[in-house]
């Protein structure tokens, strides 16, 4: 039985925790605004991943734990004060602890050097040369030699009850020692029957035993109640000739030495107990719901329409609650993320020399825990964005009659049916001219092109934009806005900007509840359904036929408003046979990916709808231009559209054509 | 003659020896009853692009998205429409649950290991390549389908692609 | 009937861990995040053993450990205290406050079933 292969997930998820547990706290001290309770609170933190990691047989982390809970254990006794120096080395050892469990999940060893930190900590504590003491499991000491025979005495205080002591094992623990034995009771100290306190100890014992244990673990067997039970032993070995069999050591052992890392990363939710138990409710509720409907079914005449009626709507509720509340269990509060932004922010404008106050608002607000692991990234880019680019220095802030002191506010909101996230900075907003200048260096639009203001603006998020000549140290890392764009596309979301020069910028990231449902605009192709995601849709419209045309070298384009777009059939890209070929007995709909916007002749459009998301891997395997599939009410199975994919596919489709095309006209040549 | 205790007995009777017999293009056919989930009536199918022929598509099983494949297609049985015999055996491999079309289900018999013979080398019985041997009982020649490798085969050609 | 413990950490992998000792050993298992939460937990009720944590947020183990002996229905429960070696002092301080013996981390599941053989008929 080991620990290891059962709460090796469970270790560094809690550790996980506890090590932003101890950030939060040591930057709070930093401000100055940390408590005794909160000075408690990350001591606890720390000695809480020391024990884990110790019983869990990661030696490494436990002894370098031990070192910072030392410290942590020193502030918080008040024997050592808090300065700027010792909060910065406590966030060093922090990272490193971080380090270290990253490298003990993957399964790697000891490449995380410890030594400078330990060092600086052990310095801390005034005492540099004084070797940590390991954490190591206390081991079995082997006994030894020849068997004696023991009598030993018990005599217990008579309050021994109340310490939850229970004398009767310790005898039994005496006589499991060895064999050839014998237990006397002496009653002596029992009163008459009606003086007597059951809850006191009266009872006297002694316990002859033949053992080859040591003293010592004889002594041991009184471990808990040496305080409450006296006791002597005497060693009555009376034929000493007995002696001969020496005893075999048992094996030495050292908790977890034989759980080794599990190199899966089993994906887990911790959900709090009383949202299982609401969910448990709605069950109950559901199956009554559920009982009514099927009592009014087996009696039913149309007197009793409404009743079913009723009952209908019951169940539909319950459904629906139910609904609502398994999805809330993958729910996670995005202060899980906004949480790395107090040192993020503090790192980024140390390095850059600005003076920067980080506003979070509504970190409570709660999203899909895909979306939480997912969102990081890009919202700390941002972040990093609006201190770098957006923020003035203090001295232009004040030339530019502001306080020296720049604001980035974080704010998450339910709104309607998807979360919002708000990065905003009260610097000095996009300069639109020089967004100008550059798209058109970059050829990303032409220098006659007449756009507005926040068309130009939010050209910043297309691909191409951010060349290397800008990367900076600090935001761009090479990535731009244009990756930031993607990745909350890829989760189904949006982002949107808007800044107003000299006053600030603020990006708006708009993502649906959760990964597994879906809004989508149901379209019917060849007497099939389809789902489109509703976000990526822009506009359906019926063409004439004069707006599709042939271009040459482009094939097939739509012209709308005096654009031409690229489109898709869907009924080509399904295989559906019998459909509507001529768009303009159709619909086309008109979808926006990466910036890109294309058309999908479709043969109707049936309606709106949100729909849970199945994978198709589950049980197959993915499929080009589906992003998954789902049941839609009349309980058929209905594919949901991967837009970017299809886009994709009509440019390669006309690649292939055109390759098709060279292909023929040079063999044609040939053959001239 | 061994008098059978009464493990043997019960070992006899376990599902692992247990087959359910179908019919395809007149051939009969035998699963482990282990790998079978259920037998389903047929329910409505949804097309899929770029899949080979003998997937038929995706079918909703309580919830569960499911592919389907005609093992007649698969065998390179002559095509048929579906009649009201016409079945799907709803199989799990490994983690994978995959809905086999069949013409029609039989019965469930049982087959003790020593009572399956290799399988011929040149067998009548289509679909020879994921037969992984035949029993004989009485008049009736079963043929036992390999259905790791039926569908394993389709999860390779997966992977290629 | 199965035998009853509560254990008390601020931890829960270290609570789980606990509690999947004891259920490998045939006890049922109650649980607490803190001392506070244990008091709650025990209202009008006994266990046949309590484990629990020293270090813990709201009420700390020894607070704990002493409140707990005040009720009529634990008087006789045994108490085991979840310590590390570092923390010198907390066995006698334990003790002293009503706890049956104690624990060191880190333990694996044998140490623990050894030490509850020690206390738990």
């Amino acid at each position: 039985m080991t620990f290891m292969a059962e709460f090796r997930d469970a270790f560094f998820e809690e550790s996980a925790e506890h090590v932003a547990a101890v950030e939060q706290g040591l930057l709070a001290l930093d401000s100055g605004a940390a408590d005794s309770e909160q000075m408690n609170a990350i001591f606890r933190a720390a000695h809480s991943v020391k024990g884990l990691a110790a019983t869990l047989g990661f030696p490494e982390i436990a002894a370098f734990t031990h070192d910072m809970e030392s410290v942590l254990d020193r502030l918080r006794s008040g024997t050592l004060a808090v300065t700027p120096k010792l909060g910065q080395l406590l966030l060093r050892a922090n990272d490193t602890l971080k380090a270290l469990l990253a490298a003990a999940q993957a399964g790697q060893g000891s490449e995380v050097d410890t030594a400078e930190v330990t060092g600086e900590l052990r310095a801390a504590l005034g005492a540099p040369t004084t070797e940590a003491e390991t954490v190591v499991a206390p081991q079995s000491t082997p006994a030894a030699g020849a068997p004696r025979t023991y009598a030993i005495r018990l005599l217990p205080k008579r309050q021994l009850f109340a310490s939850g002591q229970d004398p009767m094992l310790i005898v039994r623990e005496l006589t499991e020692l060895g064999h050839d034995v014998s237990v006397v009771c002496d009653t002596t100290r029992l009163p008459a029957i009606d003086a007597l306190d059951p809850d006191l100890c009266h009872l006297i014992w002694v316990v002859k035993v033949t053992t080859t244990a040591s003293r010592d673990e004889i002594a041991n067997v009184f471990l808990f109640a040496e305080d409450e039970c006296e006791h002597s032993v005497r060693d009555v070995t009376d034929d000493p000739s007995r002696a001969g069999v020496a005893a075999h050591a048992p094996p030495l052992k050292t908790p977890g030495s034989d759980g080794k890392p599990v190199a899966a990363e089993a994906a887990s939710i911790r959900v709090p107990t009383d949202k299982i138990d609401a969910l448990v409710d709605l069950v109950g509720e559901l199956v009554i719901s559920q009982a009514m409907v099927n009592q009014i079914a087996s009696d039913f005449d149309m007197g009793r329409l409404g009743e079913l009626q009723e009952a209908l709507a019951s169940l539909d509720r319950s459904t629906r609650d139910l609904q609502e509340r398994v999805m809330s269990v993958r729910m996670l509060p995005v202060a899980t993320v906004f949480n790395r932004f107090p040192r993020l922010v503090r790192d980024v404008s140390n390095t850059l020399g600005k003076k920067v106050r980080l506003e979070m608002q509504g970190a409570e607000t709660e999203l899909d825990k895909g979306m939480i692991e997912r969102i990081g990234d890009p919202l700390t880019h941002l972040v990093r964005n609006a201190i770098d680019h957006g923020l003035e220095t203090p001295a232009d802030r004040i030339a530019a009659g502001k306080g020296d002191t720049g604001t980035v506010t974080l704010r998450a909101a339910h709104e309607g049916g998807s979360v919002v996230i708000d990065v905003a900075d009260d610097g000095r907003g996009l300069n639109t001219k020089r967004i100008r200048e550059k798209a058109e260096a970059n050829g990303l639009i032409r220098p006659d092109e007449v756009l507005s203001d926040d068309e130009i603006n939010a050209l910043i998020f297309a691909p191409g934009f951010s060349t290397a000549a800008q990367v900076s140290d600090l935001s761009g890392r090479g990535v731009g806005m244009d990756v930031v764009k993607r990745n909350v596309e890829g989760m189904s979301g949006s982002v949107t900007l808007t800044s107003t020069e000299g006053k600030g910028s603020r990006v708006r990231i708009r993502l649906p509840l959760t990964l597994a449902i879906l809004d989508g605009l149901i379209v019917s192709v060849g007497g099939a359904s389809y789902v489109l995601p509703l976000l990526s849709v822009v506009e359906s419209l019926r063409p004439t036929p004069r707006d599709v045309r042939n271009i040459l070298g482009s094939g097939e384009v739509l012209v709308l408003r005096g654009e031409s777009l690229p489109f898709v059939r869907l009924h080509a890209v399904f295989g559906h046979d019998v459909a509507i070929t001529e768009p303009s007995r159709g619909i086309i709909v008109i979808a926006e990916t990466d910036g890109r916007r294309f058309g999908l002749l479709v043969d109707d459009v049936l309606g709106q709808q949100q729909v849970v998301i199945k994978n198709l891997e589950a049980n197959y395997r993915k499929l080009d231009g589906v992003m998954g599939a789902t049941i839609l009410g009349d309980g058929r199975v209905s594919l949901i559209c991967d837009v970017q994919e299809l886009f994709r596919w009509t440019t390669t489709r006309r690649e292939a054509a055109e390759q098709l095309l060279a292909a023929v006209s040079t063999s044609g040549e040939e053959f001239a | 003659m061994t008098t059978m205790t009464l493990e043997q007995d019960i070992d006899a009777a376990t599902d692992a020896n247990q087959y359910l017999t179908f019919q395809l293009g007149g051939e009969e056919y035998g699963l482990e009853i282990l790998k079978v989930q259920e037998i389903k009536g047929l329910s409505a199918i949804t097309t899929m692009p770029n899949t080979p022929a003998h997937v038929k598509g995706v079918t909703n099983l309580r919830g569960a998205v499911v592919p389907i494949v005609d093992l007649r297609i698969r065998f390179g049985i002559e095509e048929r429409p579906y009649d009201r015999f016409t079945v799907f055996i709803i199989t799990s491999v490994g983690t994978k649950v995959v809905g086999l079309v069949v013409d029609a289900v039989e019965d469930v018999i049982d087959l003790p290991p020593e009572s399956i013979q290799p399988v011929p080398e040149l067998t009548s019985a289509l679909g020879g390549a994921y037969v992984r041997g035949i029993a004989q009982i009485q008049e009736r020649l079963v043929a036992l389908l390999d259905i790791e490798k039926i569908v394993s085969a389709d999860l390779e050609l997966i992977e290629r692609s | 009937m199965a035998k009853t413990a509560l254990v008390v950490d601020d931890s829960t992998t270290m609570r789980e861990m606990v509690s999947y000792s004891l259920k490998e050993a045939g006890f049922d298992t109650l649980t607490a995040g803190d001392g506070q939460q244990a008091l709650d937990v025990l209202q009008g009720k006994s266990v046949d053993l309590i484990i629990s944590d020293l270090n813990m947020p709201v009420m700390d183990g020894i607070t704990f450990i002493k409140q707990a002996r005040q009720r009529d229905e634990l008087k006789g429960v045994p108490i085991l205290m979840l310590t590390t070696e570092s923390q010198a002092g907390m066995k006698e301080q334990g003790k002293a406050a009503g706890a049956t013996g104690w624990l060191v981390k880190p333990f694996n599941p044998e140490m623990l079933l050894k030490v509850i053989a020690k206390v738990v008929p």
